[in-house]
């Protein structure tokens, strides 16, 4: 499934991220393809929040419908 | 201070003085260090992005640079460019990492320590991850990444001079594992490992310096480092378990629509009462009314009255009704000071407490149809301080047509702080359906111009991808400064705009010019805007400043509706010349007159379509007449966005994305 159907709470690994520039701004904010995060917020049609230890990111809803995701 | 444009361009430095640089990620407290070394005060801000004048200062025989807040040297932005390049003619760097963010902050770290650069690291705001349960073995890490590592605290002034004893020891760290073949291939033909890397991690610029094509490892490298990072961080921090803190609970609050909204509401009504009706109304009775022109004007009047007549050509200029030495001093110092810095205290505070990313994801959504994503609210925002500047941040925008949409709005419907204080105060005045109309009108014509834009323009914009800081409570001692150097910062731009204004407007007086630019703009002003004849002045003055435009709109008598229509017509009005000067150098010419144009078309358009349909819908009733302007402006909204959502719709999808 993709990000932007997680729910608040929940812990996934992010399994793929295909844009390119997207990627490797992932990669220097810890969040690589192959890590588990958890949701820490979802803003309803919005922006969905991942965390991983005390590091949050916000990404847009388009783009968290472009990455892959599978459920832990 | 210098304005960096493209390469460091950085002057002052004497020969032999060693260059030792300042980099961390946004919001680490490298300023505070900065501050501590030269001992010069720079800009403290919280939001990734607000500082892009690069300061530096003597240390002894040596300099001290400080660098914008970024992630990684990239090139993905002007900031991380200007780190880049800054950090690459480094002779020594301290990277101030976030304690509380080691994963994310050893990255900039690591990749520093990749260019080959001597670095110290300041393991900065100790007490915090402590308090977060988090134990760092700072021995270790010194041994893992191969150089010293001081742990500080660095607004309690904790750990900064044990930094500044061990800069000696700076040296080469540790590099990321399989990079040393990779640059040793290169090093010869470009000459320094920095530059081997960046050419490696596919950096254009770099390699062109170097008649090199970019290669493309950036991402294989980065995987490196990353794996090399969370090995280190593995291995030298000990996380006990933590309840979820008040701040993590508001933090949550602010990005949920249910809570945020109102969170919002109430931060921007603390600011329009603080603002509005404190500082507008206390404050500047005291300072514009009591100070100014019941003490100091008719002092001034008396000293130069003296030596010449009031009445005469140079009288007038001087101090006359417009003044120099009247007027412009009355606005500046009794009216605009005490809101500019009412604005400024606000602004720091949001800006250091972490708020900002908070609103840029929260309105996220919002933002996306008019093209923008939420990062976009941050210009906007910081554009209700003060224009001119927020057209710079808008580099930290993703894309040229995210820049576009953002210094259109910027340039057209957003009043600066100076504007939006005596605004507030005019608006206090009047109360109620009227603050209502003027703050639906600028908005929906906002949202107009933004979702035409998102329409009329090729291509997409970029996604949101934003690091939310952790809320912290903002230092007063750090928001005071940051209120004090910006207001100080307005004053020495504002006055001699100001001054050139009241001379123009004196001159235009004098010779008989101000009465025939109000006969010329009379069917505009009284015919179509229906305000008195003398509003012409008030814009003439606009086209200065704004913020000048509106004050001088204070001292007419106005019923509430012409002074509604009057203010949106002044907020719709021409950016200030130093926007103007700044969109030429940022943007184009092209783009800084179609936007000088497009605000007096939009000014008057919008203005005089109030106030006539306040006669047509209302006649002498307000409050009908009101509801037909707040029905009208949300009807033309609705029409906008289904046009445009169609005619979207309709394009190719290559084209629309």
């Amino acid at each position: 499934m993709t990000m932007d159907r997680v729910r608040r709470g929940q812990s996934f690994k992010i399994s793929s991220i295909p844009n390119e520039l997207v990627r490797v701004q992932a990669i220097r904010f810890g969040i690589a393809e192959g890590e588990v995060v958890s949701c820490e917020e979802v803003v309803p049609a919005g922006p969905v929040v991942i965390r991983k230890n005390k590091q949050q990111i916000a990404l847009g809803w388009r783009l968290a419908r472009q990455i892959d995701i599978v459920m832990v | 201070m210098a304005h960096c444009h493209g390469p460091v361009g950085l002057k002052n430095i004497p020969e032999g003085a060693k260059k030792i640089v300042l980099a961390g990620n946004p919001n680490t407290g490298k300023s505070v260090f900065f501050n501590y070394f030269t001992g010069l005060y720079v800009d403290v801000s919280n939001y990734p992005g607000t500082t892009l004048e690069i300061s530096h200062g003597r240390f002894g025989s040596d300099v001290i640079i400080d660098t914008p807040g970024v992630y990684g040297i990239s090139s993905f932005n002007d900031e991380e460019r200007i780190a880049r390049d800054i950090i690459l003619s480094a002779d020594m760097v301290i990277s101030v990492v976030d304690a509380v963010h080691l994963e994310r902050d050893l990255f900039l770290t690591q990749q520093v320590i990749d260019t080959g650069v001597s670095v110290i690291v300041a393991l900065n705001m100790v007490d915090e991850a402590e308090r977060q349960g988090l134990k760092i073995d700072v021995d270790l890490l010194s041994d893992l990444l191969g150089v010293p590592v001081v742990p500080t605290v660095a607004v309690q002034k904790r750990g900064l001079s044990e930094v500044k004893e061990r800069l000696a020891g700076a040296k080469t760290g540790h590099m990321t594992p399989g990079l040393e073949p990779l640059i040793s291939r290169l090093v010869d033909r470009v000459g320094s490992r920095g530059e081997a890397l960046l050419v490696l991690e596919g950096d254009q610029l770099v390699a062109e310096r170097h008649g090199l094509k970019p290669e493309n490892m950036r991402e294989e490298i980065y995987l490196k480092r990353r794996e090399r990072v969370n090995d280190i961080v593995k291995h030298v921090l000990e996380e006990s378990t933590e309840g979820a803190s008040f701040g993590s609970l508001l933090g949550r609050w602010m990005i949920k629509p249910a809570t945020g909204i109102p969170i919002l509401a109430l931060a921007l009504y603390a600011m329009y009462y603080v603002i509005g009706v404190f500082i507008a109304g206390t404050v500047v009775g005291v300072t514009e009314e009591t100070i100014m022109l019941e003490m100091y004007e008719p002092a001034v009047r008396g000293i130069v009255g003296r030596f010449i007549a009031e009445e005469s050509v140079f009288g007038t200029i001087l101090i006359g009704e417009f003044g120099l030495l009247t007027m412009t001093i009355t606005y500046i110092l009794g009216l605009l000071m005490p809101l500019v810095i009412g604005f400024y205290f606000f602004l720091s505070l949001f800006e250091d407490s972490g708020y900002l990313p908070r609103i840029a994801t929260l309105v996220d959504r919002l933002l996306t149809g008019i093209g923008l994503n939420g990062r976009g609210v941050i210009p906007l925002i910081l554009g209700f301080g003060c224009v001119t500047m927020a057209t710079i941040t808008t580099r930290l925008l993703g894309s040229d047509r995210e820049r576009k949409i953002a210094v259109l709005l910027l340039g057209l419907t957003i009043p600066c702080s100076a504007q939006l204080g005596v605004i507030a105060g005019m608006l206090a005045g009047v109360g109620g359906w009227y603050v209502a109309i003027y703050a639906l009108v600028i908005f929906t014509v906002l949202v107009m111009i933004g979702t035409v834009m998102n329409t009329l323009l090729p291509g997409k914009s970029s996604d949101l991808l934003i690091d939310l800081p952790p809320l912290r409570l903002p230092r007063l001692d750090n928001v005071l400064k940051k209120t004090g150097t910006k207001s100080y910062n307005f004053l020495k731009e504002a006055f001699p705009l100001f001054a050139l204004g009241a001379l123009i407007i004196s001159v235009f007086q004098v010779t008989g010019i101000l009465e025939f630019l109000q006969n010329l703009l009379a069917p505009l002003t009284v015919g179509w805007l229906k305000l008195p004849k003398e509003a012409s002045t008030a814009f003439i003055m606009g086209i200065v400043r704004r913020d000048f435009g509106a004050a001088g709109l204070t001292d007419m008598a106005l019923t509430p509706v012409q002074t509604i229509a009057a203010l949106i017509t002044i907020t719709l009005f021409v950016p200030c010349i130093a926007s103007i000067l700044i969109l030429f150098k940022e943007r184009s010419k092209k783009e800084a007159v179609m936007i000088w144009g497009a605000s007096w078309v939009v000014a008057f358009l919008v203005g005089g379509f109030v106030s006539q349909l306040q006669s047509a819908f209302g006649g002498d009733s307000d409050s009908l007449g009101a509801l037909g302007i707040i029905l009208a402006f949300f009807g033309m909204t609705l029409a906008t966005v289904i046009a445009c959502r169609l005619a979207r719709r309709e394009k190719p999808q290559g084209i629309a994305g």
